[in-house]
């Protein structure tokens, strides 16, 4: 009965999306504002109607209605209630449920906030969001409706995936739809752009803007992902370039490369085409990562055909494809830029060199991802395309890119010269040398983790004498050091913001360098009482326990004592897990975890009949937590960056660049 | 007939983790068939009594072999069903089947690379985690390093164009830049941009 009402609610949100746009095209051509008008409150009305078609969703699963299929599929009466929310995401049709959700409040945020005062911008950008929406919505209607019954209805669900139990879950899933979903909005602003021909800069600032939201939410997203991959999944890593976690990492890569040229254009009017572009990209890309994670087709082109799915997101994507790059194509001599490129050692270049590694890493990453699919089309044999791959193909562009990030901020807008560079590189990368000197000393001899820790500290450093020379600049003027330094990033949120993001990476560089290449493993049956040894640990098993947990699972859980260098550190609880209903075991490690590394274990194996014999598997990830500490700053730098200065958004954009003029010094 | 013959060994050895083809050309349909359940007995006779001594011999030898030799081979291939998930760290029963299938080879004296080519052969060019560097699967390694050569040649080109531009330009107007001031350059950037942003 309430799922009726879901269901109705869906179905008016489709109409009255259909509706918005058309009225929203009506008016524009017209120029009739009551139409104009109409369509933003239609489109305001979108997001209410799909939360309550939500709402009733969970309200279905914390009620157990299991005559749902979707419903019966992710839920079963014995999960605890917060699952049962959160299962909203937990399934295919639940997902894109909610990928709705969120983009209809995307929408509806972004058309209220932007309604007044880019008048001219909006409409267009609501007509193409909704018709993004159209979509997605039709999408749950016709083809993969979570209010879909099944009869005779079941008495108790399958409960969901045992993967998603996990907390990690809970949170990791909405921040990436919401860096998906967040995308279109300013693909919505670029469109409206290129179809209003209001090509001045107010777009680039809303896309800039919005880029930066979406930015940050596909970032946390992607870093939550692999700290839930680390922390329940058992094989001692964090990524794995799976076709999943790459379909996530490729708008990520577009959308970071166009939040770096972009700048070219805010300050020297230039690669308009080219950004417009890049904001495609990231769009068709996000739409294409969808398609990926919810066809299947990645498994096997035969599912392709099998749902409706396939196809529809194919066709859509051409469609929005074609329809942009026809628009670009339309207004290319009015994006043309007068200016040109000064010198091949400048800012502009060396951004222009950040997209160019940027989009290597991307297309790489793509033709992994896509290889199997060619493969089993070509040659009808499928094909796996693992990380070694994707180790020797992004490892160097990521080398070339950290060594670029350091240099890059050193080069001024217009021209460098080679002499400056070479003057303000020259001791960084000397001290960089001496860095990795002690590291030789202290034993590393790999030529990978060595050459990988120069680029690295090289870039730190320079990052830090960035900081240090504002800051030096501030206290010569007469402030104290800790004020300069807050007033410094206060008052350029955008340069410090960013280099804060780029000490993040440097942080994460030195954890993943060192977990990659210094990673040990070892696995070993032990006996009661007896001990395995790995690098400076060892660990002593003692005992087995089996017991029922929540609803179907079964835990197995092992203890084990840590030492390290002959003393105690800690008691380790690693274990399986089996979910009886579906069968499907899980490894639980437990860790000891430290700044310096990450004692990892895993429970492998047991056997009830020989209760005193167990498989285990350890590992030692050396710096691992630094990849998450590096992942923290990355946040707090993005937030830092698009933290919105309420006075300079409020004015519009001609206003504030009066003020910025005219007033100069004086503000200061 | 032949593929009841290729299907042997897995049939035989392991336990075979064949995921339920979309064609119903698994194993287990060759079973229900009678005539090909009477074939199939047969010859899994036959073959018990052809592999009967060496399969006695390799099991005891298999204690040798540690988990960790075996995880070195199972590192680099990916079972058919566990979607990528290596060999090494998956929890499956049929994994688990896998790996003592490697342990057996490697206590008969195979090379990691004859076990990998045994299971590729076996199941696909799918079960290596990095795929072949021959044949059509070349095109995996070549196209992103063509890719990127040749972006970096265009992307070379524009700037070298550029570059000509340049040193013409600074060529006409003969104002070389001065470099002992760029020093204090620096500064003046960020103290001309402190006032600008602020």
């Amino acid at each position: 009965m309430i799922a009726d009402l879901g269901y109705a609610a869906l179905m008016i949100a489709f109409g009255v999306s259909v509706y918005a746009v058309l009225a929203a095209v009506y008016g524009m051509v017209r120029h009739d504002e009551r139409w104009v008008t109409s369509a933003r409150n239609a489109t305001v009305l979108i997001f209410p109607l799909v939360l309550l078609a939500c709402i009733t969703l969970v309200v279905s699963m914390l009620r157990g209605d299991f005559s749902l299929e979707y419903v019966w599929r992710v839920t079963s009466l014995e999960m605890p209630t917060y699952l049962k929310v959160t299962a909203l995401w937990g399934g295919q049709a639940g997902s894109l449920l909610f990928w709705n959700l969120l983009l209809a409040a995307f929408t509806c945020i972004a058309m209220l906030r932007h309604w007044r005062e880019e008048h001219e911008l909006v409409p267009y950008a609501l007509a193409i969001s909704t018709v993004t929406q159209i979509f997605f919505l039709g999408i749950s209607l016709f083809v993969e409706n979570p209010f879909a019954r099944i009869s005779p209805v079941p008495v108790d669900g399958n409960g969901l995936n045992p993967l998603l139990r996990h907390p990690g879950m809970i949170i990791h899933p909405p921040m990436l739809y919401l860096g998906f979903t967040g995308f279109t909005i300013p693909f919505s602003f670029a469109m409206a752009a290129l179809l209003s021909g209001k090509l001045d800069d107010t777009w680039i600032r809303l896309t800039r803007r919005w880029t930066l939201v979406a930015w940050l939410f596909l970032s946390l997203g992607l870093i939550l992902g692999g700290r839930w991959a680390y922390d329940v999944l058992g094989w001692g890593g964090y990524w794995a370039w799976d076709p999943v976690e790459n379909a996530s990492f490729m708008p990520w890569l577009a959308g970071t490369a166009f939040l770096h040229s972009i700048m070219i254009q805010e300050k020297r009017d230039m690669f308009k085409i080219w950004n417009m572009f890049l904001v495609l990209l990231t769009y068709i890309l996000v739409i294409y990562g969808t398609f990926i994670v919810r066809s299947g087709v990645i498994s096997s082109v035969h599912s392709f055909a099998q749902s409706a799915i396939g196809p529809l997101f194919f066709g859509f994507l051409l469609l929005m494809t074609i329809f942009s790059l026809v628009w670009i194509f339309i207004r290319w001599e009015r994006l043309r830029s007068k200016n040109r490129l000064d010198s091949v050692l400048s800012r502009e270049a060396a951004f222009l060199l950040n997209n160019f590694l940027f989009l290597g890493i991307l297309f790489a990453t793509f033709w992994g991802t896509n290889y199997p699919i060619i493969s089993e089309l070509f040659t009808g044999d499928k094909a796996t395309v693992g990380p070694p791959f994707y180790q020797k193909v992004n490892g160097p562009l990521f080398a070339l890119l950290l060594l670029l990030m350091g240099v890059a901020p050193l080069t001024m807008w217009y021209r460098t010269s080679l002499k400056r560079l070479e003057i303000m590189t020259r001791w960084p990368a000397l001290a960089a040398l001496a860095f990795i000197a002690i590291l030789f000393a202290l034993g590393i001899r790999s030529w990978v983790a060595l050459l990988g820790y120069w680029i690295v500290a090289f870039a730190g450093i320079i990052t830090v004498l960035e900081f240090w020379r504002g800051v030096r600049a501030r206290v010569k003027k007469g402030e104290a050091p800790w004020t300069a330094f807050g007033r410094l990033m206060a008052r350029n949120r955008r340069r410090y913001g960013g280099y804060w993001i780029h000490l993040g990476v440097v942080v994460m560089g030195f954890g993943i360098i060192g977990s990659t290449v210094y990673q040990q493993q070892t696995q070993l049956q032990l006996r009661q009482g007896e001990t395995l040894t790995l690098g400076d640990f060892s660990m002593t098993f003692q005992g087995v326990e089996r017991f029922p947990g929540p609803d179907d699972l079964i835990i197995t859980e092992a203890t084990v004592d840590v030492y390290k260098n002959g003393t105690f550190v800690k008691t380790l609880t690693p274990r399986t897990e089996l979910y009886t209903r579906t069968n499907q075991p899980m490894t639980i490690p437990d860790k000891r975890s430290t700044f310096t590394e990450d004692y990892y274990a895993l429970l492998i194996n047991w056997e009830p009949m020989s209760s005193d014999l167990a498989t285990f598997k350890v590992y030692v990830n050396p710096l691992i937590n630094w990849v998450w500490a590096g992942g923290f700053i990355f946040i707090l730098g993005t937030l830092i960056a698009g933290w919105t200065d309420p006075l300079l958004l409020r004015e519009p954009a001609p206003a504030r660049r009066r003020r910025l003029v005219a007033g100069g010094a004086a503000t200061d | 007939m032949l593929k009841v013959i290729r299907h042997l060994p897995s049939l035989f050895v392991i336990s075979p983790p064949r995921r339920q083809d979309r064609k119903g050309t698994s194993v287990c349909a060759f079973v229900v068939s009678r005539r090909l359940f009477w074939l199939v007995a047969l010859l899994l006779l036959a073959s018990v009594f052809a592999l009967a001594a060496p399969a006695a011999q390799a099991q005891t030898d298999t204690s040798a072999i540690t988990d960790d030799q075996v995880n070195e081979v199972a590192r680099d291939l990916y079972c058919p069903v566990c979607e990528s998930t290596p060999l090494d760290v998956c929890p499956t029963a049929a994994c688990r089947d896998w790996r003592e299938v490697i342990r057996t080879q490697l206590a008969e004296g195979r090379t990691k690379q004859e076990i990998m080519d045994y299971f590729a052969e076996q199941y696909g060019g799918r079960v290596l985690a990095e795929p072949p560097r021959s044949g059509f699967a070349l095109i995996v390694w070549i196209l992103p390093a063509a890719a990127v050569i040749g972006g970096g040649f265009l992307f070379a080109r524009y700037l070298n164009g550029l570059r000509r531009e340049e040193n013409e330009r600074t060529a006409e107007t003969a104002d070389a830049p001065l470099l002992p001031a760029e020093e204090n350059e620096y500064m003046a950037r960020v103290e001309r941009e402190l006032q600008e942003e602020s």
